[in-house]
């Protein structure tokens, strides 16, 4: 395969994946709204899906991820099996954690994804010691932390990103920068110049990308990923994305000055930059359509497949507490 | 039979678990001088600095981070210092290890013993000298264990190694000299009572340090024609209600003690069940004794307002029996 072949591939793909995470996306927020069918909270990642098809392509399938609340694109670039995740976010029998978890706890440690998380930050720590657990054994896996703008104001991130540092572990942290923390505006509550600073001067290499540039994210994770494998130690990597949607999918956003969500869609968005990528390289609009239309597709039927799917049994609400004191055996 | 400190009988255990599995490892501050009771001394020259892991002041990621390596696959040693200082780390705790397995829907375990210095010793004031174990029982996920002697702080230590739930490890710093036999191949079942004194007249239960207070006091009471049982609950999740109920329906009497709080306190949880389980069988009243709601002073004469007395537990016991 010529490189012009592997890079035509590998831009297709990640088109690719960010049209499925787009589509599961929208499927879920129709779920929530039109459906009634998601019961709590979900936090879309529409509009970022560069920054998961753009970084989860450079990592293994036995690689280990942790992501944040708004986590859905990780997940799925990561390997999951989006059936599974709709029934977890429906709260269905055969959801990835059993429908116990939701949204917010989506985890498949099948395909290395250790947890999303539903307090901000949390996972920094936990992701670090992953990576402490992977090197203790000798083992050549390594470890993406996700995390949002916002969690740069909490202590596990000075204590997580530090702890990396220290101990010069194999571990890449993301933050994804959409820019809002919660429904406040990040730079409104941030000293300093952020993420990266922040990163370097707790000793790690950082780099600052476009983060709904896909090729971008993809080619400067490889080099990234590349040192981490060689055991450079850890680093950091900040992508600038924008959330489009509200905080959560209920949120309208009023607190954004008007029309700025517009506007970045009209003119920043990951899936039609990557359009016109592809079609620079050669690709028609009509096989540029055929991509979306199977993801549009695929989602479909899996959010068909997870309201057909029937509720867990009501004793899965004692089960996998702890081994023992197990209120499954009665003590309680 | 060999004769150890508090403080080297978990040290031992803990040696002997590390040689006997490579994943078994220590994480926490000061660990390669020992930590600051000794609790670690000479591991680290044994073992090497990766698996006696000297680590930043950073409660939070000392935590989360034991959690991320148990997650794939280690079985980390926690150390916190003070229990106190585990307040730090309270969301890796309560919100991360305790629910993971829950919330992943089974597909995660946490196997990590979690260290905990709790009680008084002597003017350490309110930040060094907290019991907060019913916090913990009150959270579902984890294990609480308090060990009170040398036999029990070495065979708990390797139980709580060998489980695959976090457990919350609480030994009280007043003990870590006191000496006693251990039998090496003595294996302790989390959630087994102890019963420390056998007796017919009045059950005292109790754990960690005031266990040893209520074997001290049930002897003063037999010079006053009192013959109590004392149980050591050793562990408080799951705790042995069996013995429990047992002995109070043998006794009709019982009076429970511990160093932290009254209010709120696991005491409470002991006497809720008696009387719903063996109401029936109470032939005087429940005394309970605990420190009253207020903070631990620096001031020796005002620290001691806050602690139960071996002369507190005899005329509690006195009292179930109208005396």
């Amino acid at each position: 395969m010529t490189t012009a072949d592997h890079n035509t591939r590998r831009a297709r793909d990640l088109l690719a994946m960010m049209e499925r995470i787009r589509a599961f996306e929208e499927q879920a927020c129709l779920a929530a709204e039109r459906d009634k069918l998601v019961l709590g909270a979900i936090h879309p990642s529409i509009g970022q899906e560069a920054v998961a098809a753009g970084v989860m392509c450079n990592f293994n399938r036995d690689d280990i991820l942790l992501s944040t609340h708004r986590g859905h694109g990780h997940t799925l670039a990561k390997g999951a099996d989006p059936l599974a995740m709709m029934r977890e976010l429906l709260g269905r029998e055969g959801g990835c954690c059993g429908g116990k978890g939701g949204s917010m706890h989506i985890a498949d440690f099948g395909v290395g994804m250790l947890g999303a998380n539903g307090v901000v930050g949390a996972n920094i720590t936990i992701a670090a010691g992953a990576a402490h657990g992977l090197k203790l054994q000798g083992s050549d896996r390594i470890v993406v932390d996700i995390f949002g703008d916002g969690a740069i104001n909490r202590g596990p991130f000075l204590e997580g990103v530090n702890w990396a540092s220290v101990f010069d572990l194999p571990i890449l942290f993301v933050c994804e920068d959409n820019q809002y923390s919660a429904t406040t505006k990040t730079s409104s509550v941030t000293g300093g110049p952020g993420a990266a600073a922040r990163a370097e001067a707790l000793g790690l290499r950082a780099t600052t990308v476009d983060g709904n540039d896909a090729e971008a994210v993809a080619d400067v994770t490889a080099e990234i990923t590349a040192r981490i494998r060689a055991g450079g130690g850890p680093e950091m990597l900040h992508a600038i994305t924008y959330r489009r949607t509200g905080h959560t999918s209920f949120d309208p956003a009023g607190y954004r000055p008007e029309g700025e969500s517009e506007h970045e869609a009209k003119t920043n968005d990951p899936i039609t930059r990557q359009r016109a990528v592809l079609a620079g390289m050669g690709l028609s609009a009509d096989e540029l359509d055929a991509v979306h239309t199977a993801a549009q597709s695929e989602m479909v039927q899996v959010l068909a497949d997870a309201a057909a799917t029937p509720f867990p049994a009501d004793d899965m609400a004692l089960q996998d507490v702890q081994d023992i004191g197990s209120p499954a055996q009665g003590a309680y | 039979m060999v004769k150890m400190t508090f403080v080297e009988a978990s040290r031992e255990a803990l040696r002997e678990m590390m040689q006997a599995d490579e994943t078994v490892w220590c994480v926490g501050e000061d660990l390669g001088r020992g930590s600051v009771f000794g609790q670690y001394l000479g591991l680290q020259d044994e073992f090497g600095p990766d698996r006696v892991a000297d680590t930043p002041i950073s409660e939070a990621a000392i935590m989360g981070a034991a959690f991320g390596a148990a997650m794939v696959g280690t079985r980390p040693v926690v150390e916190m210092r003070f229990s106190d200082f585990a307040l730090c780390a309270t969301d890796e705790l309560v919100n991360q290890i305790a629910k993971a397995r829950f919330m992943f829907g089974g597909q995660s375990r946490a196997p990590m013993v979690i260290r905990k210095p709790i009680g008084l010793w002597r003017s350490s004031a309110a930040q060094h000298s907290q019991s907060l174990e019913s916090w913990y029982v009150h959270i579902p996920g984890l294990v609480v264990v308090c060990p009170a002697t040398p036999q029990d702080n070495y065979s708990m230590m390797k139980a709580a190694i060998r489980c695959d739930d976090p457990v919350v490890y609480l030994e009280h710093k007043n003990i870590w000299g006191m000496e006693g036999e251990v039998d090496t191949s003595l294996d302790i079942e989390l959630g087994n009572a102890a019963v420390r004194r056998l007796g017919a007249d009045v059950t005292l239960v109790s754990w960690s340090d005031t266990a040893n207070l209520c074997v001290q006091a049930a002897e003063k009471l037999a010079g006053q024609g009192v013959d109590a049982e004392v149980i050591d609950l050793r562990s408080l999740w799951p705790w042995d209600k069996e013995t429990v109920i047992a002995s109070v329906r043998k006794t009709g009497r019982l009076v429970v003690a511990h160093e932290s709080v009254a209010v709120g306190g696991f005491g409470a949880e002991v006497v809720a069940t008696v009387v719903e389980q063996a109401g029936d069988a109470l032939r005087g009243p429940v005394r309970r004794l605990g420190a009253p709601r207020s903070l631990v002073a620096y001031a020796p004469n005002l620290e001691d307002k806050m602690r139960v007395t071996e002369q507190m537990i005899v005329t509690a016991a006195k009292e179930t029996m109208g005396k």
